[in-house]
């Protein structure tokens, strides 16, 4: 059995980077690869997701933007045929917009204020 | 989907999935490798080495954008620590090579070492092999950041450089077993800070001290940042490898890397058959128990297990 590998990235525009290293170095410290990418672009993240054959792809977002950027990003997803891969919001997201995210592509969503240990379990029960 | 047939293709998903598999050692992964092998051989490999911090990355990011301007298909491994501990690891090379990302004739893999110590991961060799096979002109590889004795390298690839940075130690370090054994190009990158002439001619001095071969070695500075000596750099790598080629060895160091891979697949199948067989039925707890109480030695306990071990199965 093979390890779990997280791409975890942020919009580019979004300065806030707290929330993306602390998940990804609980990610790391459950034995998980996490590939850090800093803020790219939804087409940036969609070709490292390609090449580098993630099962997750985290996105930490404080930008008011996240609709566009995760349409953009769930279509390129799809467009790549790589659309089975776990994506996993963290972050500042309007409550109405939630199932709207869930319907878009978007697997497993995580406020602020989540519990670490939820978002690990979440990871390994939804990687099969 | 045929992976073998994919990866020949060019297929990105394909070689992308291919290396998963290898890094899992999953079965599939041999019959494909097996697939795959005859059509190695063409691409180059240029190792990047050198201790943490000391800019390989960006230098790789540069090597990048500058052999994309010669035309060249650039696949890059990139090599950063699994935690002993846990397990885990955060692969952070990559974001130094953001430039890079859009282009379609650039693969960038980041690779966990998984328990090697040589600063490559187990899988790095097949991995190469596959963006070879793949049509990959040059496979790059970053070395986790390497201390001394972290030399694997050199083993791997056909051109390996050595990056250091101003006041890193003086000339006694360059004297050392192990990482100046290695280098067929020394750069001192960050060149703009002070000290950088120093450490060229530390390094130049070693060099004149060094056994002589008909490779003459240089010192390069760059700014990685920069995009400062970068060309001078790449065109250094290509005067290597005509050198390899005129001198034949290339073929050379193609047998010291097959060899080394070939004796390592093999103590590994042993390793593994032997302890199938020792552990099964609590065989190994029992000559453990033996040993602790004095009844036995560690070597002679050895010497049984080895001699108790059927030839073939």
């Amino acid at each position: 059995m093979g390890k779990i590998r997280v791409l975890m990235a942020k919009p580019g525009y979004d300065s806030h980077f707290r929330g993306a290293v602390v998940v990804a170095t609980t990610l790391r410290n459950a034995g998980m690869e996490v590939i850090y990418l800093g803020g790219q672009q939804p087409s940036e993240v969609a070709n490292t997701a390609l090449q580098e054959d993630v099962d997750v792809i985290g996105i930490s977002t404080l930008s008011s933007t996240y609709m566009e950027y995760l349409t953009e990003l769930t279509s390129l997803l799809k467009n790549k045929g790589i659309a089975e891969k776990l994506l996993v919001v963290g972050g500042v997201v309007i409550p109405d917009d939630v199932p709207k995210l869930k319907e878009m592509g978007v697997d497993g969503y995580f406020p602020p204020g989540s519990d670490l240990v939820s978002i690990v379990d979440y990871i390994r029960n939804g990687v099969k | 989907m045929d992976i073998a047939k994919e990866v020949l293709n060019g297929n990105k998903r394909a070689v992308s999935r291919m290396i998963t598999l290898i890094e899992n050692k999953d079965p599939v992964a041999k019959e494909i490798i097996n697939e795959l092998y005859p059509h190695t051989g063409s691409g180059k490999i240029v190792g990047i080495t050198g201790p943490p911090g000391v800019g390989k990355s960006t230098l790789v990011d540069q090597m990048i954008k500058e052999w994309r301007k010669r035309d060249k298909k650039i696949a890059v491994v990139a090599i950063d620590p699994t935690s002993p501990f846990h397990g885990g690891a955060i692969l952070g090379d990559r974001i130094r090579m953001q430039d890079n990302f859009l282009d379609e004739n650039v693969f960038i893999r980041s690779m966990g070492t998984r328990g090697a110590y040589g600063g490559l991961s187990k899988s790095t060799g097949e991995a190469v092999n596959v963006f070879d096979a793949a049509g990959y002109d040059i496979i790059l590889i970053e070395t986790v950041g390497a201390g001394q004795v972290e030399v694997d390298i050199a083993k791997l690839a056909h051109t390996t450089t050595v990056v250091v940075v101003p006041g890193l130690g003086d000339a006694i370090q360059t004297m050392k077993a192990g990482m100046f054994e290695i280098p067929d190009i020394i750069v001192v990158n960050k060149a703009d800070l002070t000290g950088a002439d120093d450490a060229v001619m530390e390094l130049e001095l070693m060099l004149a001290w060094a056994p002589k071969i008909e490779w003459k070695m240089s010192v390069l500075k760059t700014i990685a940042l920069e995009n400062d000596g970068i060309e001078e750099l790449l065109d250094e790598v290509e005067r290597h490898w005509k050198y390899l080629e005129e001198t034949g060895m290339l073929y050379k160091r193609e047998e010291t890397r097959y060899e080394e891979e070939l004796v390592d697949l093999v103590t590994e199948n042993i390793k593994e058959s032997v302890l199938k067989e020792i552990k099964s039925n609590g065989k190994l707890d029992m000559i453990v128990k033996k040993i602790v109480s004095r009844k036995i030695t560690p070597y002679t306990a050895a010497d049984e297990i080895l001699a108790g071990l059927k030839p073939n199965k």
